[in-house]
């Protein structure tokens, strides 16, 4: 499964996100460090779900890191997020 | 905490206001969101020391355990664990990021 799918799948398991988009931005980071060819280690994605509602940036961040342990570990090498609840 | 890696990063965090863990230096940043945390806070006015992760790979893995997050880089203000890179983003135009410097009575240049 594509890295993109994987992230996808278990966001929506932990999150049930209302809007989820997941942006595979490695190809901008050809040539520097952690880059791979084929790609899939740079990703930024767009969140918004009640489960971050009430909580702090931190605490929103730790729920997708949890999520996506397996995944931090090796295979993705950058993470960047935009999470919020919605109406925010 | 009998972890020496942990009670040197303890002493770390603790041993300046603002402490920044990065890939690279402020001069050359090894990366681009270390690179925008460093132009942030230069933004800021605040000075800061900064830890290289990528010249020491215990570092690079001991912070990552220490503050239980997975990313580099990671800021720290007064011994606390602030965010990386896009949470110092969104602090920074939203204007948190001066209040927090202001109520931690972290000194600006300015």
């Amino acid at each position: 499964m594509a890295m993109a799918e994987i992230i996808k799948s278990k966001l929506e398991a932990a999150l049930a996100p209302q809007v989820l988009d997941i942006d595979d931005q490695s190809e901008r980071h050809r040539g520097h460090a952690g880059y791979r060819e084929g790609g899939e280690s740079h990703f930024h994605l767009t969140i918004v779900s009640d489960a971050f509602a009430g909580k702090s940036r931190i605490d929103r961040q730790r729920l997708v890191h949890r999520a996506l342990a397996e995944e931090l570990k090796e295979k993705i090498h950058a993470l960047s997020m935009s999470v919020k609840a919605p109406g925010e | 905490m009998s972890n020496p890696l942990f009670e040197r990063i303890e002493r770390d965090i603790t041993a300046d206001d603002v402490v920044l863990f990065m890939k690279g230096s402020p001069v050359f940043p090894q990366c681009g969101f270390s690179a925008t945390v460093v132009d942030l806070l230069g933004k800021a006015d605040v000075s800061f020391q900064s830890y290289d992760v990528l010249q020491d790979p215990e570092l690079r893995e001991g912070i990552k355990a220490f503050s239980e997050w997975p990313t580099v880089p990671q800021l720290y203000v007064k011994g606390e664990f602030v965010g990386g890179c896009d949470i110092i983003r969104e602090m920074a135009e939203s204007g948190e990021l001066a209040t927090l410097f202001q109520e931690k009575g972290v000194k600006t240049a300015a």
